[in-house]
């Protein structure tokens, strides 16, 4: 049996969307025992956008939910009702973490804030990981990480100079921001440990999110510069790009930097004559004549099975890959050897394929012990078997409509 | 030398290049004691740019500042005996080895994790790589953008009729080195109950994979049979398409248009708007925004061309306004809208400011302050902070080989000599 690095630690998760659970999941798969605190009245929006198991919308057939909860327990309380933040409370107390991601001021309002759980719980670490923080002019904006995407400056310095700024896919900064959290996380357990001391974590979205801007920010404030979206081309490296491929929509990507990848990428593409051509000899020749350059490239890639061509280009120890699509990574040889997915049963989707953890530890490789809860499923469970509640407590906290 | 940050007592060995950096920066920022070990004539990341003053120097990489901030620096050539030896004992005494070589290289050296694990059974060794230590593409070259194609983010980045795009600041190794610190802290809070090291084994591709938000499923045969695909300025969530980036006055900004609970109060405020313009339509007055789905039209026979009218009058409106005024509208209204910032909108915003986000720090060999951006977390210990600025080539190794491993000034001259380090 593999050890489990976190068995013992307990979190107390009222964490929602991308960020907080994303955080929450790397403790919940390597050991600890993550209860997820969600309402029916105000579920997590994860849950009501796709992909949907069959296509079908459900509370419990979202993936993209799933895929960012796994190996956590599920329970249902509605925080509105006073016997619910009782119920909050307790587990709260049992709790050696909590973590929470409402828009600054939520907590608050139903006393849970860190200054009330510190007053009675100092040993406790509490992370928050909104938007923008929480203090400043700009706290109480809440919103979802395409917006801190945009507000990130990441729009900006993606797509072409002659358009409108195009991307990066999705909430792009929500994907930067987990494993800073995490790192801060397991430091203050581990300074826990020395000193008794708990604290409270303030992750602002945004400013976590900046760390990846880190020469684009110094070049503005040394040398005035701003940067912006240049396609795919870049300081180091030309030609640099995507060129298309036989078939419908195919790309390989391709970074030539040094002169011998440039000599062997000409011998590959079957034009060795580029590599001595004034035009293209050298890199100062090549970036003067981009342009011509990418559409010479373009059309001889254009017939190649990208494949084959990022094969035959590897094997020439110059850097390619293939624009994979998703359908692509999950035929993906070294993903299967690297057994990045891996396939839950659901309570309700049934088997399901999940992303897998995204390194590999030696002697405690982790495990995605559960398929992520369906809305409440654990909620018996975490109120008897780790909060002490009777039966007819949980009754009464029914009635109460404090479980829904 | 125990520090006092969050992870003051713990030193950390940082083998990497540009592959690997902000691993250790994590991990440095949280306090412990990071040692850049570079080859003698400094990291080969140095010579990337952008430049301080735009003169190409090692010493001015702005590309190596950003990431290498509040570590210490030593050379150290791991070609020679000398050095190898210097670098084991420098693995007695620290608790993590991170880098970034090409898989194999530190076995081909006898350097491997075995060996490290023999010196120092506590050791974490973290090894940043492309797709992995081993498997069928473990011995693939890859820079940023291969990274990001071959990770699934180009595919579904760009404008429909161009290529797929990557973005424009490299941001794929970033990836894998943030993950390589979040696989560092589990393995230490492991280490420190146990006692026992272990090696983090860290692929860029999945790390890529991680940024893919709700997409990976989509091809799957049990959901959609689909790849979703680059949208531009739009984004497609099922078989909608929606605009997401729309022109202002000034420059871009991004709204997200949300049915349900979750978008009701933004849609609302987005009405006020329009209302207040005299652009709102009657047939959009009625609307219920709780229960509106979009996917299913209420005043035209398709969703698609419903969401196109509702788009079509909210871009009249960003039209006539610049940046700030719509972020100041969305942030009274609740508007899941914000400004698309440029660098220059970053260094002006108020909330950065009023947090204290920005630090300067003192270069002192170029007479001059720079500003960085600050810590990625606050908090009551301030858990992340700015300690140091990066180091110059070598500027430890006197503080290092003599204070740490006790060798004497004259073994310092007659390693310089054997181009140990």
């Amino acid at each position: 049996m593999v050890a489990r690095v976190f068995d013992g630690l307990k979190v107390a998760d009222f964490s929602w969307v991308g960020v907080g659970p994303i955080t929450t999941k790397y403790l919940a798969d390597h050991g600890a025992t993550v209860v997820r605190v969600e309402s029916a009245t105000r579920p997590d929006v994860l849950r009501v956008i796709p992909p949907f198991k069959g296509g079908v919308p459900g509370l419990n057939r979202s993936q993209f939910f799933a895929n960012y909860n796994t190996s956590k327990l599920g329970l249902a309380l509605n925080l509105n009702t006073p016997e619910g933040r009782e119920v909050a409370w307790r587990l709260i107390m049992w709790a050696d973490v909590v973590a929470e991601s409402f828009t600054p001021g939520t907590m608050k309002a139903w006393g849970l804030d860190y200054e009330a759980i510190a007053r009675v719980r100092p040993d406790i670490i509490m992370i928050s990981t909104c938007q923008q923080g929480q203090t400043g002019p700009h706290a109480h904006y809440g919103g979802f990480g395409q917006l801190a995407s945009a507000l990130g400056g990441y729009y900006e310095v993606t797509g072409w100079p002659d358009r409108e700024p195009a991307g990066p896919y999705g909430a792009y900064t929500d994907f930067i921001c987990p494993p800073f959290a995490l790192a801060a996380l397991v430091a203050a357990l581990d300074y826990r440990r020395r000193t008794g001391k708990g604290q409270y974590l303030d992750l602002s979205q945004f400013e976590c999110g900046l760390q990846f801007l880190g020469p684009a920010l110094l070049d503005y404030a040394v040398n005035g510069r701003v940067a912006t979206r240049a396609g795919n081309r870049d300081s180091q490296a030309c030609p640099h790009g995507a060129f298309p491929c036989a078939g419908e929509d195919r790309w390989i990507a391709v970074a030539v930097t040094t002169d011998r990848e440039w000599q062997e990428f000409c011998r590959v593409l079957g034009h060795p004559e580029w590599a001595t051509d004034s035009r293209f000899a050298t890199f100062l020749a090549r970036r003067q004549n981009e342009d011509l350059l990418e559409s010479l490239v373009a059309e001889a890639t254009r017939t190649r099975d990208a494949y084959e061509l990022m094969a035959a280009l590897q094997a020439a120890r110059v850097p390619a890959g293939v624009v994979q699509r998703c359908s692509d990574l999950h035929r993906d040889p070294q993903l299967a050897h690297r057994g990045h997915w891996v396939t839950l049963n659901h309570c309700e989707m049934g088997p399901t394929v999940y992303d897998g953890i995204p390194f590999r530890l030696s002697e405690t490789p982790g495990r995605l012990e559960r398929p992520a809860p369906c809305l409440g499923e654990h909620t018996e469970f975490v109120l008897k078997e780790l909060l002490g509640y009777t039966d007819e407590e949980i009754a009464g906290l029914v009635i109460a409509g404090a479980l829904e | 030398m125990t520090g006092e940050g969050l992870l003051g007592p713990y030193r950390v060995l940082d083998l990497t290049d540009d592959r690997g950096w902000v691993c250790g920066r994590i991990l440095a920022d949280l306090g412990a004691d990071v040692i850049k070990v570079e080859p003698p004539g400094g990291d080969p990341g140095r010579r990337r740019g952008p430049f301080y003053q735009d003169l190409p120097h090692p010493e001015r990489s702005l590309y190596f500042w950003a990431f290498n901030l509040n570590k210490r620096g030593v050379t150290l050539n791991l070609e020679t005996a000398d050095g190898r030896e210097l670098f084991r004992r420098l693995v007695a005494v620290s608790d993590f080895v991170i880098e970034s070589f090409d898989p194999g290289y530190l076995d081909s050296l006898g350097l491997g994790f075995d060996e490290l694990r023999r010196l120092n059974p506590r050791v974490i060794l973290v090894s940043i790589s492309a797709f992995g230590q081993d498997g069928p593409y473990a011995g693939y070259r890859a820079t940023d953008i291969v990274g990001m194609a071959m990770g699934g983010m180009m595919a579904v980045s760009g404008d429909p009729d161009r290529p797929p795009v990557r973005v424009s600041v490299p941001q794929a190794w970033l990836h894998a080195g943030a993950q390589g610190a979040a696989g560092a802290m589990i393995a230490h809070y492991y280490r420190e109950m146990t006692g026992r090291g272990q090696h983090v084994d860290v692929s860029m591709q999945q790390a890529v994979i991680w940024t893919l938000m709700n997409e990976t499923p989509f091809p799957l045969p049990d959901f959609y049979g689909f790849d979703l695909r680059r949208a531009g300025a739009r984004r497609t969530t099922g078989r909608l398409v929606i605009r997401q980036i729309y022109p202002c006055r000034d420059g871009y900004i991004c709204l997200l248009i949300l049915g349900g609970q979750a978008g009701a109060r933004s849609m609302r405020g987005l009405m006020t708007l329009l209302e207040e313009a005299g652009l709102l339509p009657d047939w959009l007055r009625e609307f219920e925004w709780e229960t509106w789905d979009m996917a299913t039209p209420r005043h035209h026979p398709t969703a698609q061309a419903e969401l196109e009218a509702i788009e079509s009058l909210l871009g009249e409106l960003f039209r006539q306004r610049t940046k700030s005024e719509l972020y100041e509208a969305a942030l009274k209204h609740g508007i899941l809208l914000a400004p698309v910032n440029t660098v220059t909108d970053l260094f002006n915003n108020p909330q950065l400011a009023a947090r204290g986000f920005w630090v300067e720090v003192e270069h002192p060999e170029l007479g001059t302050r720079v500003t960085y951006p600050g810590p990625f977390v606050q908090g009551t210990l301030n858990p992340a902070r700015i300690y140091r600025r990066p180091p110059l080539i070598g500027e430890h190794n006197e503080e290092v080989y003599c204070g740490l491993l006790g060798l004497t000034r004259s073994d310092l001259e007659r390693l310089r000599g054997a181009n140990a380090i």
